[in-house]
């Protein structure tokens, strides 16, 4: 509960909440809410601009561009949170796993993960893009993979500390299997400091997951993810540049209010982190 | 610095470079469909070419031996031919090379500026209403998408005030490109920067220059910042991977020749042996330039053994 009131405490992150919830409100009523259907087409909007019954203006097919943003919130943030989930359960069960595993299997397996860190990240994801294909849920899967190695290596110094603490070694001694020992004292343990990390990155995942869209290599057309959106109005932005402005705005303000969040519970969960 | 954990620290590139080189060729082997028929991207041939063409490959050889020949190739620099033109990967590459290298030093220039201004205000005066602008400033920074404020910054710049190119490879030409590409560097500088400033305010030999009685510019300028600028410094490796990872999205904003197009265009169209290529020696590079900046820190802080 102390979390939540230092977090209420920051006007940084209560702004970062509110904005939060109202995206993530949207994304969920958004058919409903939604002045004209995503994908209707129109010859005679074509590049239309904002007016009073296209608020954002409309696309090159003349589909209304502020139906398609509240609609590809869903997308955008879809794929970021299924980002997320990827890198967090993978990478904290490969952590726990060799840090646990001890010996060789430690030895080798942390060498691994830092020779695997040395990709930069977008090169990895755009490597797995290449095997896989691409495609928005392709997108995020290179992206949750390429997160992996960041997750493992946070999981695994953390665990290494965590089991040789004393409570750890009383479990173990009173003849705790291991299974029982990971869930039910190092994971418990563990948590904050993967809620912090998961929360770091959900704004860089739905970040990185648009930018691999823009490239051409996530969600393809029709679909209204927002780095899809703004690739398609990349030609025409010229006369045109309502198609440009308003989807990067709803993705800058999505990740911004991620960010916010993420950045005070770090500083309200990591003590070392308070002043900042 | 002695010449032994010198050694023992490039020695040390050897095994990463092999783990980061066998998950390129393992993806590579991972790829759905014959890399043959890719390479012939669909032009009739008979089975004689077509068991030629294998041959001239490799990949009629088990799979032990393909991959003891590509790191023995890799090591000497041969990432084969492209599909598409059948120039050398190398060649490609280093074409393309100098176009990535200006961006990135362009970005990493305007990213440590704007970085640095942004994070000594806010170190120097932490805790109030000027730390917070300048901290959000920072995390607006790392928020901005780049492929975004890369446009934006052409339609106000170049399109509606005309005062920069967007095309061209002359310096006025890279300013935009720089620009859209620095911003997000200086969010995470000026994050650095500022945690270190405080680090060092609270230092005993600042106090000691207080009580000599410098001004306090000078306490800043002279004594603070010197010694608080270790530290990013040494996170250069760091950002080398977000300016390679920003370059492949600049360049395809600004339309730029560069490692990130070829890269992003050769998976489009399916051209492995590029994307082999250019993911391997964007690997190799960071991992040298890490060891290069751990090297160099330990020169200048004798306190760090590299």
């Amino acid at each position: 509960m102390s979390t939540l009131r230092r977090l209420a405490a920051s006007p940084g992150a209560v702004a970062g909440m509110v904005v939060l919830a109202l995206i993530l409100a949207m994304a969920a009523i958004a058919p409903l809410v939604a002045p004209y259907d995503w994908n209707a087409t129109s010859q005679c909007r074509r590049l239309a601009p904002m007016s009073q019954a296209h608020w954002f203006g409309c696309d090159l097919f003349g589909r209304d561009i502020l139906s398609r943003i509240l609609v590809g919130a869903r997308y955008s943030l879809g794929m970021g949170i299924a980002t997320v989930a990827i890198s967090l359960v993978f990478g904290a069960a490969l952590g726990v796993a060799i840090a646990y595993g001890g010996g060789r299997i430690d030895r080798v397996g942390a060498r691994v993960i830092d020779a695997l860190l040395c990709f930069p990240p977008i090169i990895l994801a755009i490597l797995i893009v290449a095997v896989l294909g691409v495609g928005l849920w392709n997108a995020a899967l290179a992206v949750g993979i390429s997160g992996i190695p960041r997750f493992a290596r946070i999981t695994r110094g953390a665990t290494l500390s965590l089991a040789a603490r004393d409570f750890v070694e009383a479990a173990r001694a009173i003849g705790g299997s291991g299974t029982r020992v990971v869930f039910r004292h190092l994971l418990p343990n563990l948590a904050p400091i993967l809620i912090v990390l998961t929360t770091l990155d959900l704004g860089g995942a739905v970040l990185f997951t648009a930018t691999l869209s823009f490239l051409g290599l996530g969600a393809q057309p029709p679909t209204p993810e927002w780095g899809a959106m703004l690739n398609a109005g990349r030609e025409y932005v010229r006369y045109a540049p309502w198609t440009m402005v308003f989807p990067g705005a709803a993705l800058f303000l999505t990740v911004m209010a991620v960010n916010l969040v993420g950045d005070r519970l770090s500083a309200v969960l990591d003590p070392r982190q308070r002043r900042r | 610095m002695s010449l032994r954990p010198l050694l023992l620290r490039l020695l040390g590139v050897i095994p990463t470079l092999l783990i980061t080189w066998t998950v390129v060729f393992g993806a590579m082997r991972l790829v759905p469909g014959d890399p043959v028929l890719l390479m012939l991207q669909g032009t009739p041939v008979s089975d004689a070419a077509l068991a030629a063409a294998r041959a001239k490959l490799g990949v009629d050889r088990p799979f032990l031996v393909q991959y003891v020949s590509f790191i023995a190739h890799a090591a000497e620099g041969d990432f084969g031919d492209s599909f598409r033109n059948g120039q050398p990967v190398t060649q490609l590459i280093a074409d393309e090379f100098p176009f990535t290298l200006q961006l990135a030093l362009g970005g990493l220039a305007i990213g440590l500026v704007l970085g640095l201004i942004l994070g000594l205000i806010a170190g120097v005066w932490p805790d109030g209403w000027i730390d917070t602008l300048c901290m959000t400033s920072a995390l607006a920074g790392l928020s901005l998408p780049s492929f975004w404020i890369g446009m934006l910054l052409i339609q106000v710049f170049a399109t509606e005030l005309g005062w920069l190119p967007v095309l061209g490879t002359g310096i006025q030409a890279l300013i935009l490109p720089s620009l859209s590409l620095g911003l997000f560097v200086a969010g995470g500088m000026a994050r650095l920067i500022r945690n270190s400033i405080i680090d060092v305010m609270g230092q005993d030999f600042i106090r000691t220059a207080r009580a000599k009685g410098l001004s306090s510019f000078v306490v800043v300028t002279k004594h603070a910042l010197r010694n608080a600028m270790i530290p990013p410094l040494t996170l250069l490796g760091i950002q080398f991977a977000l300016l390679i990872g920003g370059a492949v999205v600049t360049e395809t904003v600004f339309a730029r020749p560069g490692i990130g197009r070829l890269l992003v265009q050769a998976v489009l169209e399916k051209d492995f042996p590029v994307v082999q290529g250019v993911v391997a020696l964007t690997t190799a590079a960071f991992v040298l330039v890490n060891v290069a900046i751990d090297i160099a820190y330990g020169l200048i802080d004798p306190r760090v053994q590299a």
